[in-house]
């Protein structure tokens, strides 16, 4: 009865392992319902697939409206490049950090990005009706219509001159498309309905709010732009990337192969299941990473590598107590409590000690270190789970098969 | 006796003076090192400009030449050209932090005069000098706080002559690591922060091992001198921590001989500095606790050096 109930807990175990794996690696799509494979939601850094990063500070004091408006600006024009995945975010009072990955001409990007923004109305004859230069303001609001329904629009508010220029034109363009232009980008084309001749208009026909305060945003930065200055840049070619990546992937193979088959040789059955736990400890940590859409660059690969080692120092501090446990005669049941049992301060105060180190890494380091630290903590956290409740359950459900009584097959 | 179940009997503490000379003269050599030639701080500390190309040919002295020159006609006269890569056919050019439209105006002029196209610029990286202001002041505050964190937690976890052994060691294998970086001249850039920091994780870590068990076996062995409680756990954990240091440092040497380059520079300090921790926990942290529990014993009444322990 023991027996069996052992075995199957084991085989339990490795089935729903080997299913999570399955799901994790293919995906699944069942009806409306998918899980994608998460190789898909981890994200490359810029040194594994190359790219161009520039961190850009704002010159002189800036405020967060500025800051806002800035980033929508640059937003606007990398998107304009019709790259995949671009990354665009604010670091500080007054850095925006860009990344944008598989540009081959990193001093191309960094130039169209430093541009001032150049907004311009067009009519429909081509001409330049007024500039950035004339928009006062311009503010995404609730509006409610004829029909008394609420709906979001874009206001606008002109200095004197262009609200002169502006109540010409769309005097002479009633029923006509204006184009507001941004860097030779059309972001909005509104048909006028009447003469607006004080300067104050309004942009209706949004999707949502968050349209029209993006619209708003561009239109308001392309009045009002902030100096950019890169202070920091750098890019990967797109050769170098890609071969950083294999090599990586080829040193963390043959790493974890060397370990697994030493666990095996030196602790024999307990090797064995180590390793077992191993693979679902690496299951566990690509899991994490693509739920937390965890951004893999080199130091976090070499994080992660790191991590390995201290997941199977664990279990060789229990294993190593087991075997003495055993040597002194113990049976293997008693030794097995015994060594997890004592073997459990020890492992957990050095992880804590490593996790603390982490901690403060992913905090205060800077962008490089993050990717490590943040790796390292996911793998402490999963180790600390794969190597002492995994491991312990997997090997008591095979102690209670009671398939041998030889000391040796659990390395003593 | 099998080759996965040896019994080992290393009288660590008896050779005390050997392990403390050991480590003392490599620490002497860094430190003369760190004072006569300083360390190789790398761009995200002084800041900079590094600029990468694959020249498809072998860099020689003549083209290193012809790059400093356009690099002087483009007004930068403070660079570093230096072949490196595959059979040295990659060139890499470090000045101070360029501008862009400079940075721009070197590039294109390296690219007409060799033929060689976007495709070629390996990498590229610009580091302004205030940059690296603030990651000098980051990386000494981050590793103040871990340290101090670290220390709490050594100080919650364990009695005062652990703990001042513990710190000792750690103390140690920092200094073997600024030896190691300034004797191998290993760029100290961001990494260095982690690699630090990692070590400190690590040392300690090993140190909390061998410590639990001299808690273990002081309960165990009543009639024991401390020399001995020390001798038979820093053994007892030997295949521990033989096997432990073993797994990790293969995973870094994998790295480090099969990694890319910009790994090299983070697994090969990883590599010295967790040598170095496992090393100290057994050959520097254990000994030095046998001398403070025997300057215990000295000072207070009735207990003779070497005579059994009255409490951890």
């Amino acid at each position: 009865m023991m027996k069996s109930r052992g075995l199957a807990k084991f085989l339990s175990v490795i089935v729903l392992a080997i299913i999570v794996a399955y799901v994790a690696f293919y995906g699944v799509n069942a009806g409306n319902y998918s899980i994608k494979p998460v190789q898909d939601s981890i994200r490359l850094g810029l040194d594994l697939k190359g790219g161009v990063y520039v961190l850009e500070q704002a010159q002189g004091n800036v405020s967060q409206d500025a800051m806002t408006r800035a980033i929508s600006i640059i937003r606007n024009r990398v998107d304009a490049l019709g790259v995949s995945q671009p990354l665009i975010v604010q670091q500080g009072p007054n850095r925006i950090r860009i990344e944008i990955p598989g540009v081959n001409d990193p001093d191309q990007v960094i130039s169209y990005l430093g541009q001032t923004a150049q907004l311009k109305f067009i009519g429909p004859d081509g001409k330049v009706i007024l500039t950035g230069a004339d928009v006062k303001d311009s503010k995404a609001v609730y509006q409610t219509d004829q029909t008394g329904v609420q709906e979001p629009v874009v206001t606008l508010d002109l200095n004197s001159k262009g609200a002169k220029a502006f109540a010409d034109a769309t005097a002479k363009f009633v029923g006509k498309q204006i184009a507001i232009v941004l860097d030779d980008k059309t972001i909005s084309a509104p048909v006028v309905q009447e003469q607006i001749p004080d300067g104050k208009a309004v942009i209706n026909g949004m999707k949502d709010f968050d349209e029209a305060k993006n619209l708003a945003n561009l239109i308001r930065g392309g009045a009002l732009p902030v100096t950019l200055k890169q202070v920091e840049y750098s890019s990967v070619g797109a050769t170098l990337g890609p071969s950083a990546l294999k090599a990586s992937e080829e040193a963390g193979m043959y790493g974890l192969l060397i370990v697994l088959l030493f666990m095996i040789a030196f602790y024999r059955l307990p090797g064995l299941i180590a390793d077992i736990a191993l693979g679902i400890y690496i299951l566990i940590n690509f899991i994490v990473y693509a739920l937390l859409h965890v951004t893999l660059d080199l130091p976090g690969i070499a994080g992660m590598l790191l991590s390995i080692g201290m997941a199977v120092d664990a279990n060789i501090i229990i294993f190593e107590r087991m075997k003495e446990e055993m040597r002194a005669g113990k049976s293997i049941r008693a030794s097995l409590d015994a060594g997890f049992r004592k073997a459990f301060v020890a492992v957990f105060d050095s992880n804590i000690t490593t996790l603390i180190a982490a901690f403060v890494l992913f905090f205060m380091g800077a962008g490089t270190v993050k990717g490590f630290a943040l790796t390292l903590i996911i793998g402490v956290i999963s180790s600390m789970f794969t190597a002492i409740t995994v491991s312990r359950f997997l090997l008591k459900s095979i102690v209670e098969t009671e398939f041998t009584k030889n000391i040796r097959v659990y390395g003593a | 006796m099998r080759w996965n179940n040896i019994k080992w009997n290393i009288d660590v503490i008896g050779k005390t003076k050997v392990w403390f000379t050991i480590s003392g003269i490599i620490i002497l050599a860094g430190l003369i090192a760190l004072f006569t030639i300083g360390l190789n701080w790398g761009l995200d500390f002084t800041g900079g400009t590094v600029i990468e190309f694959n020249m498809h040919k072998p860099v020689t002295i003549a083209v290193n030449n012809e790059i400093t020159n356009i690099l002087k006609s483009n007004g930068v006269k403070d660079s570093q050209v230096k072949a490196i890569g595959p059979n040295n056919t990659h060139v890499s050019i470090t000045t101070p932090s360029l501008d862009d439209k400079t940075r721009t105006a070197v590039i294109n002029a390296i690219e007409s005069k060799y033929k060689l196209t976007v495709k070629d610029l390996v990498s590229s990286q610009n580091v302004s000098a205030s940059i690296g202001k603030e990651m000098q002041f980051g990386t000494i505050l981050a590793s103040a706080v871990a340290a101090l964190l670290m220390l709490i937690y050594i100080g919650f976890r364990f009695n005062f002559e652990m703990g001042a052994a513990a710190v000792l060691a750690l103390i140690h294998d920092i200094l073997i690591m600024i030896s190691a970086y300034a004797l191998l001249r290993i760029v100290v850039d961001t990494p260095f922060v982690a690699a630090i920091l990692t070590v400190f994780g690590y040392s300690i870590n090993d140190t909390i091992v061998i410590f639990d068990r001299i808690r273990d076996n002081i309960k165990l062995m009543r009639k024991a001198s401390y020399k001995e409680i020390a001798n038979v756990s820093v053994n007892e954990t030997m295949t521990r921590s033989i096997n432990t240091v073993m797994t990790v440092l293969l995973m870094l040497s994998l790295m480090y001989f099969f990694g890319p380059a910009s790994i090299k520079d983070f697994a090969l300090p990883l590599l010295i500095g967790i040598t170095s921790g496992a090393y100290s926990s057994i050959f520097i942290a254990s000994p030095l606790w046998v001398i403070f529990k025997d300057k215990e014993g000295k000072n207070s009444v009735g207990n003779k050096v070497g005579n059994r322990p009255q409490k951890a």
